[in-house]
């Protein structure tokens, strides 16, 4: 089976968020590091299992964006995966942009199974993998937490989180899943994983050669701001249960919560 | 002038409140929404319900097809009610469903979208939006360089109208939800009383030290009908379920009050609570970030606070 990945890098969770001097962004210098998605790693994991447990099948990570983003394809290659396709964009893109330009990519090789993450965590739009699979005329089941492809590999079974539960939902083949954390833990990647992984030749796309290149962001992000700073903490003092007396009171009465 | 369109969710028979809270922030702005429902054989009590709330235009879209949520099924019948109209904006609910179908409709309609927003701006017929990124430790304004502007709205952030009362007409249209290749063939609600942490007005969270104990947590929490939440180090542990852990890579949550006990406050975590309205800290070390966001802090042995504030919450209830 042909499968694909959509990944994402993005700045490490440990980045101080800092909005930058025009506030068209965050501090740049601040990103002392890029990860893959962590949404994202979920994804490659279970793209991986699919094909161990298929025993047959290759698994291709694709990511659009600027340059740096080919350390996180050498990640996902270096996780096990057997190909990478690298789009390049500038970080004017937006997210219908992506998915265009992924979908583009895509359609060239049509996978018959696409795993994206739920969401990625810079930009908390969860919007990619429901554009990818439109423009790609394929279904597509979001926040699954499990995956079971059919023994004749026509169709899946997805278990989605909603509000209180989840669906079961089964779908015909080509689809597109994205996955919720939950769904499996993620390997990391061997050392000769890594040596091969860096080795291997990646696949690149201009948003020209997929014929998007007149295509711009159809959203414009300004004004960043950080959250307004909350008041300062009350230490409740004295001992433990007047403490405890004392916040409840204080919930009801002042905050008015309880 | 172009319609400004709110799809509304309806769950177990009635709406969900996000949908009537996006009524309310658009009514208070003097935007006048038609409330589009997707589904089948709706009760006019939806209709008198939003009315109650400020709708004056509610269209049921009604299709057998629609009687169950499906991806394909909502972004083909909306797509095919809304395509050939004049709209400026197309608003739902961030929830499950709305995050959903809503990429899809957007890119149906080849327009950019903006998801989970906190804020929305309608002035003169466009609108521009405020949404959290980085999980909340920053948050950026969207405009839409073509209409119609798509977003949804994150549950429990903007106030329900209550005093604008009217009567909603009520028009039903035919839908088309085409083929749906992907479907639900179960439903399976998650057991007994658990309150949803996304939904939840109060949330109690527990840190690493909890260990095995986290039932103390979920005794406290049934007292004031709170959701229980967790740290990624808690769930990383095992000590608690992944669908529990609150921040960057879990849920983001904006209850009424959130208590963290046991939680050091990493900027991960922190991310997925800040914007909680009340916040109280419960830890052992004085210098613990948590109490840098916290509004109310105990320098405390979680295992002898969580206890009593149990009691404590129990005789406020009797």
């Amino acid at each position: 089976m042909n499968i694909f990945v959509l990944v994402k890098q993005v700045p490490d969770t440990e980045t101080k968020i800092r909005v930058n001097a025009s506030s068209s962004g965050i501090e740049a210098k601040e990103i002392a590091k890029w990860i893959v998605n962590p949404y994202d790693e979920h994804a490659i994991e279970e793209a991986l299992k699919t094909k161990e447990k298929l025993k047959e099948g290759t698994v291709t990570a694709i990511a659009v964006g600027p340059d740096r983003v080919v350390e996180a394809l050498r990640t996902a290659l270096a996780m096990g995966c057997d190909n990478a396709i690298h789009i390049k964009a500038d970080e004017s893109i937006d997210t219908y942009v992506a998915a265009k330009a992924l979908a583009a990519a895509c359609k060239k090789e049509s996978p018959q199974l696409i795993f994206a993450g739920k969401q990625a965590i810079d930009d908390d739009q969860a919007a990619t993998f429901g554009y990818v699979a439109e423009y790609l005329d394929i279904p597509s089941v979001s926040v699954v937490v499990k995956v079971d492809v059919a023994t004749d590999k026509k169709s899946l079974r997805a278990v989605r989180e909603v509000e209180g539960g989840t669906h079961t939902v089964e779908t015909s083949l080509p689809a597109l899943i994205a996955v919720n954390q939950g769904i499996n833990n993620p390997r990391y990647a061997s050392l000769p994983g890594i040596m091969k992984a860096k080795k291997k030749e990646i696949k690149a796309h201009t948003l020209a050669d997929l014929g998007l290149g007149s295509e711009t962001a159809l959203t414009k992000d300004s004004a960043f701001a950080l959250p307004p700073p909350r008041k300062a903490c009350v230490i409740l003092q004295g001992e433990v249960p007047a403490q405890v007396k004392e916040l409840v009171k204080r919930l009801r009465e002042e905050a008015k919560v309880i | 002038m172009a319609d400004v369109i709110l799809i509304g969710e309806v769950n177990d028979g009635k709406l969900r409140r996000v949908t009537h809270e996006i009524l309310g922030e658009l009514v208070r702005q003097g935007v006048d929404p038609i409330v589009v429902i997707p589904g089948n054989g709706l009760a006019p009590s939806l209709a008198e319900e939003l009315g109650k709330h400020g709708a004056s235009k509610v269209v049921y879209l009604e299709h057998d097809g629609l009687k169950q949520y499906s991806t394909e099924g909502y972004a083909n019948a909306l797509h095919g009610y809304l395509g050939s109209k004049q709209i400026s904006a197309i608003v739902t609910g961030a929830t499950a469903q709305g995050k959903d179908f809503l990429p899809r409709l957007a890119a149906k309609l080849g327009v950019g979208m903006a998801g989970d927003c906190t804020e929305l701006k309608a002035s003169g017929g466009s609108f521009t939006v405020r949404r959290p990124v980085y999980a909340g430790k920053c948050s950026k304004a969207v405009e839409f360089v073509k209409g119609p502007a798509v977003f949804s709205i994150r549950p429990n952030v903007l106030q329900m109208e209550t005093g604008k009362a009217k009567m909603a007409s009520v028009e039903k249209a035919a839908a088309n939800p085409g083929t749906i290749r992907a479907k639900i063939v179960e439903v399976h609600a998650s057991g007994g009383k658990k309150v949803e942490l996304t939904e939840a007005d109060n949330i109690i969270s527990g840190g690493r030290p909890l260990k095995e104990k986290f039932n103390i947590l979920f005794e406290c929490a049934e007292t004031i009908g709170a959701a229980v939440g967790a740290s990624r180090a808690a769930c990383d542990e095992g000590f608690a379920a992944a669908d529990m852990q609150v921040g960057q890579t879990g849920k983001t949550v904006s209850p009424k009050l959130y208590i963290a006990c046991g939680i050091s406050g990493a900027i991960q975590h922190l991310a997925g609570m800040r914007t909680a309205k009340v916040i109280v800290a419960v830890n052992k070390s004085a210098d613990a970030p948590i109490f840098g966001v916290a509004d109310y802090g105990l320098v405390a042995d979680l295992f002898e606070v969580v206890p009593l504030l149990t009691q404590e919450f129990k005789a406020l209830k009797s």
